[in-house]
């Protein structure tokens, strides 16, 4: 590379430089660096790589990834809080239109309403499929999400006991740990049903206290079952004062009843599979809500967009609202550190929604779920599996175990990766007491015949 | 003069018509529907929703201009000039977002066997590498989401640091200096410490004397911005090492302001234990309207224990993910970062190499001190803090003067620019400037529209002495006027959400 003439830095011409060095008043650009201590000026190069043109990048990016192996190549059957779904090509097209990509947060909003308004449509949107009133237009992920719900109960109640169920992602669970950790809540689990999988609610009266801040339920669950005592739970939760925070799959709220409508307190959830891809696990996108109630919202993490007017009430515009909840007022008062956040991945899952509407999320949710059912069927019919363990109704995971068949998951996965098909996500580590067991996923991409070629693959390999 | 585009658009939620579908599902095969049977049945009863969600109904025509006529109402930095001071608002170049759409990395799911995405791991991995020697830090961790993210990891890492040593219960003050960025001190109460703030001197620098005056055996560490929001190197670093380091505190790095220094000096050589990495910042990445960004995390060789899992480890010939680390203060999120945004900085690194690095840092500096020479001379403007010492990337202008002479503050003077196809500066930060504007150029502009801005500027300051209404009544081009904010936040009108909006029409909207 011609260093004094890089494509992204107009000035790198020495001419130009020169010139405006000269209208400074100074003869070296190192004299812009005098305050730097002089031993800690770097003198020596670093071990970085050579400069490319564009084409060797691409090159070379491109032959790197060539190794990755997709959906696309082999049906992959994982799940397991990132999901594969399909991305509606207008969706791609909006999220690339520069005025929204390389926008920075709406901090001016009348050069920015576009983004604004998209994202206050997401809000609403979101607000409509889990049935609750007020959303932020992002978190980094349900994790996070989730740590956040946790710390905003404490907030909000003054009490610091958290009950989460057994069944949850480990992966989750330690992010909620950490931020738990700090804030000195505790976190407790409550046991699962040995037969259904559903919360074990003797358990759960046992634990729940006055101290209890919140309760935390999934549905559907990490196992991908659905948990049908949530009236239940709700009230159980509300009469010993705590809140209800419910984790949800949105692929499930056209067919399943939404968390406000049993009264969530906070829903939260993964939005990652409302018209986002894959990505190797990120960026993600954490779903935020909460009901209308001052005490609920001013506690709330991360941005909300709102509906106002011009101030000579003119027209109707969007602005961020409440910042002083956040960071740049209240410091370290804020009712969260979260600044950037997901905001492009939610204007995707806008568009995403916009498209589906209430028909295409009714029939979003019954494609998935025949097929996820469809993979049971056959699944449980082979020697030795048993596919779901669990005695309830599943969404589009379900767990499969091989110790009839005396196999190990690892040893199973290995062989199906051989017909080219990827299996289901390993849990006989995270839950040893389930044996050797894997949880799999089927969504709408997912079709018969591949369904097929699995439990073929399976019985093939499971026979010997 | 400039002119946004500006639509009558409608929220969404009006638009459509009853039974419109704007994507069509694959259809279940009738065998597996024969199979499975009704649906109805296969839901439990009370977990049936009753009454489909209310969601717009359009079709694919009406939800693409829709979205369009929205993105024609925003501003990115391909519209034009975008000095958000602190931000680092530089061009994002088109390869990158092509290699990102890649389905070779959309496609890819986080838990697929590691044989199979060998070439992103190395991918990540590499970049781990560049990254933790630009930093001069021994570790680096890719997973956290973004700036504010990057610091919560940081500070995690303090206290497990501390408690390792058997000091948690003692170190429990985080020092912030009063020219922080707000997620700084956001972050380490997060991380359950006390914030201790620690004033600027006239110089724009820390206080050391404060500084010493702070610093005890409660210390668990010193969160700092180099250059920091001023623009300004803390040229005492060396002396503010050693005391916090004395005092067995930890150094936080800050890495927001990381563009000016690349590959001129780097934070771990300073004496930094953690450093943060905006990489949507630093490494050109688009903010996306707020993100995602990245904000991996590097540390000293003493903190690398402690690091989020998993690690990812290369054994000479294949890339592998290692979970098993006892020390490690877990998970912060799911997987391992957001990838794509990671690999897009992957790309502008090989873009540059060392040299062009270290010219986009000396650029920026460049580009921020011409303005910055052109900026002063502005009546009304003026330099807090030692106004002849070279800033780094970014220069704060304090309007306090033009308000006190015409009523037109820093907000006018923003507004004032969208009028002219600008962006704003940040306003208003950092807290310790009165109406504050920070400007940050970087490298990516030339000099033409630097030239551009001094004039608009200069014109804008004008109008505020000769016709001021002009500038308080500002913007006038842009998609909307003039926002009510204070409304927006008030409980009585406060309207979040579409269901909101039902719910109190006709109150006060
Ligand atoms: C100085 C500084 N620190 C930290 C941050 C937080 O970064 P992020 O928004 O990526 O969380 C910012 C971004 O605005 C910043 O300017």
């Amino acid at each position: 590379m011609d260093k004094h003439n890089h494509p992204y830095i107009p000035n790198s011409q020495p001419e130009i430089k020169q010139e405006m060095m000269q209208e400074i008043g100074i003869d070296s650009i190192d004299e812009l660096y005098v305050d730097v201590p002089e031993k800690y000026r770097l003198r020596k190069s670093l071990n970085l790589p050579k400069a490319l043109s564009e084409f060797e990048i691409k090159k070379h990016v491109e032959a790197l990834l060539s190794k990755n192996k997709t959906c696309d190549n082999m049906p992959i059957f994982l799940g397991a809080g990132c999901w594969p779904h399909y991305v509606p090509a207008v969706v791609k097209e909006i999220v690339q239109r520069s005025e929204f990509l390389t926008a920075y947060t709406p901090y001016q909003p009348e050069i920015s309403q576009g983004m604004l308004q998209a994202l206050f449509e997401y809000q609403s949107m979101i607000c409509e499929l889990t049935g609750m009133d007020v959303a932020n237009c992002s978190m980094y992920d349900w994790a996070s999400a989730l740590g956040e719900a946790a710390r905003m109960a404490v907030r909000v109640t003054g009490r610091n006991e958290v009950l989460i169920p057994r069944i949850i992602h480990p992966e989750r669970a330690a992010t909620l740990q950490a931020y738990a950790e700090p804030a000195e809540i505790k976190i407790q689990q409550i046991a699962y049903n040995r037969e259904t999988g559903q919360v074990d609610l003797e358990d759960l009266n046992n634990k729940i206290c006055d101290k209890t801040a919140a309760v935390y339920i999934e549905n559907p669950s990490y196992f991908g079952f659905i948990e049908t005592q949530v009236d239940e739970i709700s009230k159980q939760a509300h009469v010993h004062g705590a809140l209800l925070i419910v984790g949800v799959d949105p692929t499930s709220l056209g067919i399943l009843k939404p968390p406000g409508d049993y009264g969530a307190d906070i829903a939260i959830g993964e939005a990652q599979p409302l018209g986002n891809s894959m990505n190797f696990g990120g960026p993600l996108l954490g779903i935020f809500a909460c009901r209308d109630d001052m005490n609920l919202i001013r506690q709330m993490p991360g941005r909300i967009i709102g509906l106002t007017t011009t101030t000579d009430n003119s027209k109707q515009g969007f602005c961020m609202t409440l910042q002083t909840r956040e960071q740049h007022i209240r410091r370290e008062k804020a009712t969260s550190n979260i600044c950037s956040n997901e905001a492009l991945c939610a204007v995707a899952s806008a568009v995403y929604m916009a498209l589906l509407g209430p028909q295409g999320f009714r029939k979003l949710g019954e494609t998935i779920m025949y097929k996820a059912n469809y993979a049971i069927h056959l699944l449980s019919k082979i020697d030795g599996v048993k596919a779901p363990i669990f005695k309830s109704a599943h969404f589009k995971e379900f767990t499969v175990n091989f110790d009839g068949a005396k196999s190990h998951v690892e040893e199973v996965n290995r062989k199906l990766l051989k017909h080219q098909i990827h299996g289901g996500k390993n849990l006989s580590k995270e839950f040893p007491g389930l044996g050797e067991t894997a949880l799999y996923c089927v969504t709408e991409i997912h079709s018969k015949e591949e369904i097929e070629r699995l439990a073929e693959a399976l019985e093939k390999i499971l026979a010997g | 003069m400039y002119k946004q585009a500006s639509w009558n658009e409608s929220v969404i939620f009006t638009l459509g018509k009853s039974g419109r579908v704007g994507h069509i599902l694959p259809e279940v095969e009738e065998e597996i529907k024969a199979t499975i049977g009704d649906l109805k049945t296969a839901v439990p009863e009370n977990l049936q929703r009753t009454t489909n969600p209310n969601l717009p109904e359009l079709s694919e025509v009406e939800v693409a201009r829709h979205f369009i006529r929205l993105s024609e109402m925003n501003y990115g930095i391909d519209s034009g000039f975008y000095p958000l001071g602190s931000c680092t608002m530089k061009y994002n170049p088109k390869i990158n977002e092509n290699l990102a759409s890649s389905p070779a990395i959309n496609m890819i799911h986080p838990y697929q066997d590691e044989s199979t995405v060998q070439g992103i791991l190395k991918i990540l991995y590499r970049l781990e590498r560049w990254l933790a020697e630009i930093t001069g830090t021994y570790e680096v961790c890719l997973q956290p989401a973004a700036g504010a993210h990057g610091e919560f990891v940081g500070t995690l890492l303090m206290r497990a640091y501390h408690k390792f040593k058997g000091e948690s219960e003692k170190r429990t003050e985080v020092i912030v200096p009063d020219s922080a960025h707000g997620t700084n001190p956001a972050s380490a109460a997060m991380a359950g410490f006390n914030v201790v703030v620690v004033p600027s001197n006239d110089d724009g620098c820390i206080s050391l004397g404060a500084l010493k005056a702070v610093v005890s055996e409660r210390t668990a560490g010193l969160m700092l911005t180099n250059p920091n929001t001023l623009g300004i190197f803390e040229k005492n670093i060396d002396e503010i090492a050693r005391i916090v380091h004395e005092a067995g505190g930890l150094l936080y790095y800050d890495g927001a302001n990381l563009n000016p220094i690349l590959c001129k000096t780097r934070p771990g050589d300073m004496g930094f234990d953690i450093v943060h990495i905006n990489i949507h910042k630093t490494f050109s990445t688009p903010h996306g309207g707020g993100g995602p960004g990245a904000g991996p995390v590097g540390v000293s060789k003493e903190l690398a224990r402690f690091l989020p899992v998993p690690r990812i480890v290369f054994d000479g010939k294949h890339y592998h993910f290692d979970y098993d680390r006892p020390d490690s203060i877990g998970k912060i999120r799911s997987f391992y970062g957001n990838v794509t945004v990671l690999l897009k900085a992957y790309a502008y690194i090989l873009s540059l190499g060392f040299e062009g690095l270290k010219e986009v840092a000396e650029v920026s500096v460049l580009n921020a001190n011409y303005l910055l020479k052109k900026l002063k001379e502005i009546k009304g403007l003026t330099l807090p803090y030692d106004s002849e010492k070279p800033r780094k990337h970014e220069c704060v202008f304090s309007a306090k003067t033009l308000k006190n002479e015409t009523g037109v503050s820093a907000l006018n003077v923003a507004k004032r620019l969208l009028d002219y196809g600008i962006h704003a500066p940040t306003i208003y930060f950092p807290m310790i400037v009165d109406e504050a504007l920070m400007i940050e150029p970087t490298e990516t502009v030339e000099k033409e529209e630097l030239d551009h801005f001094a004039e608009v500027m200069r014109k804008i300051c004008a109008e505020a002495y000769t016709t001021p209404e002009v500038v308080l009544k500002a913007p006038h081009n842009t998609a909307v006027p003039r926002l009510d904010e204070v409304k927006a936040s008030h409980p009585r009108t406060m309207t979040l959400s579409w269901r909101m909006h039902k719910k109190r029409k006709g109150k006060n909207l």
